[in-house]
């Protein structure tokens, strides 16, 4: 059985951020990855998909975007790109087609079982994606036979579905992306709108990630939020990678799409839809106004101000066996998949409890959630902090475990 | 928002509120409660509604007495007005429960308040309670509800307040998303 410092489950952004910070610390590891790198850009994105973050935020350790286009944003097969360049101009020890069955504590270290053979290993850092499945509310098996379910994962194209009316549930980055994508190939769209995070692409002339890097807000520490748990709940923000382009709620009425309240349930063929609408749009314009407020305290002076969004009395009830919806597209999130790991780290929810990324079980780590120590964690740009803050506290743990052992040999 | 010499006090216990909260992660059966109520039925359409006990913190609870309502319909509907219509009830325990968020909220990020007034209009078509066009539903075709607020806070912050506590009260997700309800006979 091979022997090793580190074992780092998945080669995506995050995987490799992190091979590189631990090759910089001459940390002996491998990155197992259960297809190729860049896997999920690769199988699970939509056509049109873009970046929502321009190329020049495009960042890794030691990597920044040099191409003709900065304010560009990438598509998915170029994100793809850039990271198969990444792990070859690092180096990174990738073990492709290698799909980790379990991983376990064994004495002060893990055993990692794959398919492909078993490793031991001091650490173990999970890497693996926060968007390894989409998540899709146990309601969605109530749904009238005759009307096909997609998820963004599976999603291509508008002519992939079938013809007839779209009923989009989600109304965060993947949501509005496709219900505006559906309407504007002339569908008719309804979607479902719960608490979301209203976004304008541009603020002051300037892309709004740039405010936002610039200002210092995508740099705030999980440990300075007042609630962390609200933070790493929040939605996606309602973007599209394409200059000059808001997908807000309002842009899209203006497009033509329908907005009715959260999906709230499903009852004898009838989608049943929340009265909240009012309230998530009220909670969304309220939230977009402190943040520009934040940008405006930093830069000095005062910008723009956005139309509250309109809301009008949506229907609370669509009937899914009139006809007019013939297919769901279920943007209503992901989560990861961590059925293999046996360490018990997990809560009842089966969520890994972590601070920082840094779980209970002495050796093991996350990568890539949602806020998980900077409000950037789940940006491509937020990969290099998070790993070389993380790489500093497992060459710790192994400083400490090689002490204990010299102290046990000798 | 101002600062103030003075601490703010909105008689919130939001201490308490937190701190129950951070006991879940550890007995998170400590978060399932029963709420009960009783009615008895008088005569024509007055009834009478006993609220005395409910189950919560794993355990049977409470209140310090009984609290008892009188339900019935107005003079106007050929009944005797002992008391407000049910109807009535779901309002009074929407402008509670949110005026409850509203005071809880504010005391947590620290706004002072002065004076909170909700005024809760409910449109019903009768129509569907007479069983006079299937088209029509029972209940209430909308609810609104208007809030005048006095506080040492912007008006952007008073909107969140209000924003917030309707993000965070039971009795406006009873009212704005479905509900399973089982009605049997012993």
């Amino acid at each position: 059985m091979p022997d090793i410092s580190t074992v780092i489950i998945g080669a995506g952004h995050c995987g490799l951020a992190m091979s590189s910070c631990l090759a910089a610390r001459s940390v002996d590891h491998v990155v197992l990855e259960r297809a190729e790198v860049a896997n999920s850009w690769r199988t699970q994105r939509w056509d049109s998909l873009r970046l929502l973050t321009p190329n020049w935020m495009t960042r890794l350790p030691g990597y920044a975007y040099r191409g003709s286009d900065p304010d560009g944003f990438m598509s998915a097969r170029q994100v793809a790109a850039m990271l198969e360049d990444y792990a070859e101009a690092t180096a990174a020890p990738v073990l492709a087609g290698t799909t980790v069955t379990s991983v376990r504590a064994a004495g002060d270290g893990f055993v990692v079982a794959t398919d492909q053979g078993t490793w031991r290993a001091s650490t173990v850092v999970v890497a693996c994606g926060a968007a390894a499945v989409p998540a899709v509310p146990p309601l969605a098996r109530l749904v009238p036979a005759g009307i096909t379910s997609v998820t963004p994962a599976g999603y291509r194209n508008p002519d992939e579905l079938p013809p007839g009316g779209v009923l989009v549930v989600g109304a965060s980055a993947s949501g509005v992306q496709l219900a505006d994508e559906l309407a504007r190939s002339g569908r008719e769209v309804t979607l479902a709108v719960g608490e979301h995070v209203r976004m304008p692409r541009t603020y002051r002339g300037r892309d709004i990630l740039w405010w936002l890097d610039a200002a210092g807000v995508l740099d705030q520490r999980y440990d300075e939020v007042d609630d962390v748990v609200r933070a790493r709940n929040v939605p996606s923000m309602q973007l599209v990678g394409s200059p000059d382009r808001t997908v807000d709620l309002n842009a899209l009425r203006s497009g033509g799409v329908r907005l009715v309240g959260r999906l709230a349930g499903l009852q004898k063929g009838t989608a049943q839809f929340s009265g909240s609408l009012p309230n998530v749009c009220a909670l969304a314009d309220l939230k977009l106004g402190r943040l520009l407020d934040t940008i405006d305290a930093w830069a000095g002076g005062s910008g723009e101000r956005f139309a509250p969004t309109a809301v009008c009395t949506a229907p609370l009830g669509l009937d899914l066996r009139s006809g007019e919806i013939s297919a769901i597209v279920w943007a209503t999130g992901y989560r990861p998949d961590l059925s293999w790991l046996q360490v018990p780290v997990l809560d009842r929810k089966g969520r890994v409890v972590h601070d920082g990324g840094v779980t209970g079980w002495p050796g093991l780590y996350l990568l890539g959630m949602p806020f998980l120590r900077r409000r950037k964690s789940s940006l491509i740009d937020g990969a290099a902090g998070d790993a070389a803050d993380l790489t500093a506290h497992l060459a710790g743990h192994l400083d400490a475990q090689a002490g204990r052992r010299e102290r046990k040999a000798s | 928002m101002t600062t103030t010499e003075t601490p703010v006090d909105n008689g919130v216990n939001v201490e308490a509120l937190l701190g129950v909260r951070e006991a879940l992660p550890d007995t998170p059966d400590i978060a399932q409660f029963k709420w009960r109520s009783t009615v008895d039925w008088v005569n024509g359409t007055h009834s009478r509604s006993d609220v005395e006990t409910f189950y919560g913190f794993g355990e049977e609870q409470q209140h310090h007495k009984k609290f008892s309502y009188d339900l019935d319909h107005p003079l106007q509907f050929a009944a005797h007005d002992n008391g407000v219509t049910p109807v009535e009830y779901v309002l009074v325990a929407l402008g509670g429960c949110l005026t409850a968020g509203v005071a809880a909220v504010a005391q947590q990020r620290s706004i002072q308040l002065r004076s909170v007034r909700a005024t809760i209009t409910a449109d019903m078509d009768l129509h569907g309670i007479l069983g006079a066009d299937p088209d029509i539903r029972n209940g209430f075709s909308g609810v609104t509800v208007s809030y005048k607020i006095d506080a040492d806070a912007t008006a952007d912050e008073i909107k969140g307040l209000v924003a917030q506590s309707q993000k965070r009260s039971a009795v406006y997700d009873i009212l704005t998303n479905p509900t399973n309800v089982n009605v049997d006979v012993s």
